[in-house]
């Protein structure tokens, strides 16, 4: 019991920690890539260390919601990472509390008052990057869908812990066509969830290109920082759901031992870094997609998936 | 081995499930550079997955489609654009469709499923393991390379959709013969290339002549004037 709920609190832990490293690791990389030295790996920190100790600006126009989102947008992250396989590999606590599609929504939510957020102070810009993200979110929404359900098939649940459990018995279809084809639509849609490169720059500092970027632009001091937190831990979950799940299900915590869960954390860093260099990859090779292709980028993805679905049903 | 796939048959099925990607992005890309650089690697796939057959069933004939397939397709047909072709050709970005992507993608994948009812009949002659992956997924790649060439208004890129088609039926085809003649894959190699040379002359000619290569634009027949006659009223 105890130990159960220090592993849970060990799961959260391991997400606020190791989060801000993801996004310094891959900005780093990038520089270096583009033969530049770039800021150091913990610049995040600093960055989110700066933010906490200045003082906030609030509009006395804006209502509470705008107060509201930078808890929300902080807190759904770390929900998600309570229902989700991040160190070890069987179910704790919260795991039968809701399924992938239920993560998916609470990620949402997130998302849903991060627009909110924006559109509610009246900067010319905020509306303008909430619908930009409303857009790329609905074109998302049925890759999402049909992805999850897709690997459920196979297991008969929608648990991610049975998902993933499910995939590390039965590697001999891990390698089937279906597979692949959903690897690759995963992909696709994180780096539309995530904003990342060819969809969305987050390096970029044009307000009218933004998409991502432009929701937090009103916030200052602490709701900043809890924003990027909450930014760098989206892109954590959803890389902990595609490699724990999908990807590669093994390396996690298999014994009910503190050792193994801590063993567990190298491991699951590790396998977050080979994702970044592949990431690095896809972000240094290509350029970012004008508004209107977005459509055509995730339609792709949706085919994709659809296709592994075709796969799967006639596999079966 | 009747339910777990051996290790070969699990590659096999990876290569498989990479070929429909690569049939898939071709449908989706933009330029003539990215359609080469993907019909290279749906080649490359191709070879690997007739080197893993032949590791499957044992058969030095599939081996020989593989090193062939690996001389001729990712080697020999590049090569060969490139010295018929300016490279005029290769840097344009964008290639002109009768039909936008997103609606293209969605009849490539009606004519993904259409392949996979088309293979249920078949399916029988193949040895289970590799049941999932090639027969419907060369079908696939066999449509999607027709489609590719009947969508597309400039030359290159339709070439490049037919040795897709050509990619695809050989995907298929290594999987439901497995002493397939050497000869055969001899000849329809070097028929390929021959194929390739000729388009590529065709190409160049047609860009001397029009000075581009959109051969989407010739629609209309236009009668051919007799040297002294002047022009019909």
């Amino acid at each position: 019991m105890a130990f159960r709920i220090l592993c849970n609190a060990l799961q959260a832990i391991v997400a606020l920690a190791l989060s801000p490293l993801i996004g310094g690791v891959l900005s780093r990389l990038k520089e270096i890539v583009q033969s530049k030295r770039g800021p150091s790996v913990l610049q995040p920190y600093r960055d989110l260390w700066k933010l906490f100790h200045k003082d906030e600006v609030v509009s006395d126009q804006s209502s509470w919601i705008f107060r509201a989102t930078p808890y929300v947008v902080f807190v759904t992250p770390l929900f998600v990472v309570l229902l989700i396989p991040v160190l070890t590999s069987y179910p704790l606590f919260l795991a039968f509390m809701a399924d992938m599609v239920g993560a998916g929504f609470i990620l949402a939510l997130g998302g849903f008052f991060a627009c909110l957020g924006a559109v509610d102070p009246a900067n010319p810009y905020g509306p303008m990057g909430a619908s930009r993200t409303r857009m790329v979110g609905f074109l998302a929404e049925p890759v999402f869908v049909i992805v999850f359900f897709t690997v459920s098939f196979v297991a008969g649940s929608t648990i991610p812990y049975i998902v993933q459990a499910q995939w590390t018995r039965s590697a001999g279809s891990f390698l089937a066509p279906a597979h692949v084809l959903l690897i690759a639509a995963f992909l696709m849609l994180i780096l539309a969830e995530a904003g990342r490169i060819p969809v969305d720059n987050p390096t970029g500092h044009f307000e009218l290109a933004m998409i991502d970027e432009s929701k937090g632009l009103e916030y200052s001091g602490r709701g900043a920082a809890l924003m990027k937190w909450g930014g760098h831990m989206k892109l954590m979950v959803l890389m902990c759901v595609f490699l724990n799940v999908l990807v590669t299900p093994w390396g996690l915590a298999a014994r009910q031992q503190l050792a193994a869960v801590l063993l567990a954390i190298p491991l699951v860093a590790l396998k977050i870094l080979a994702l970044i260099l592949v990431l690095v990859v896809i972000e240094s090779s290509l350029s970012k997609l004008r508004l209107f292709r977005i459509t055509e980028f995730l339609g792709a993805a949706f085919i994709t998936c659809v296709a592994a679905m075709i796969a799967r049903t006639f596999a079966a | 081995m009747s339910h777990l796939p051996s290790l070969l048959a699990a590659l096999n099925a990876l290569a498989g499930g990479l070929f429909l990607l690569s049939a898939f992005a071709m449908v989706a890309t933009r330029q003539t550079r990215g359609c080469l650089a993907l019909f290279i690697y749906q080649s490359l796939l191709l070879a690997a997955s007739a080197f893993l057959l032949a590791g499957e069933y044992g058969s030095a004939h599939l081996a020989g489609v593989g090193v062939v397939n690996l001389i001729s397709k990712p080697i020999v047909v590049p090569l060969i654009l490139r010295r018929t072709l300016s490279s005029e050709i290769y840097t344009r970005r964008e290639i002109e469709q009768a039909l936008n992507i997103p609606t293209s993608l969605t009849i490539a994948l009606a004519l993904a499923v259409l392949a996979y009812f088309l293979a249920i009949p078949i399916l029988q002659s193949v040895a289970p393991q590799f049941r999932s992956a090639n027969v419907p997924i060369g079908f696939a790649g066999l449509l999607l390379g027709a489609y590719t060439l009947s969508v597309r208004r400039e030359a290159v890129p339709m070439l490049i959709g037919i040795l897709a088609m050509e990619n695809g039926a050989f995907f298929a085809g290594i999987a439901l013969s497995r002493e397939l003649p050497l000869i055969v894959e001899l000849a329809i190699a070097s028929d390929g290339l021959i194929l390739v040379f000729v388009a590529g002359v065709l190409v160049r000619t047609i860009q001397r002549r029009l000075g581009s290569t959109r051969v989407g634009e010739l629609a209309a027949l236009r009668e051919a004037q007799a040297p002294g006659a002047g022009r019909p009223a």
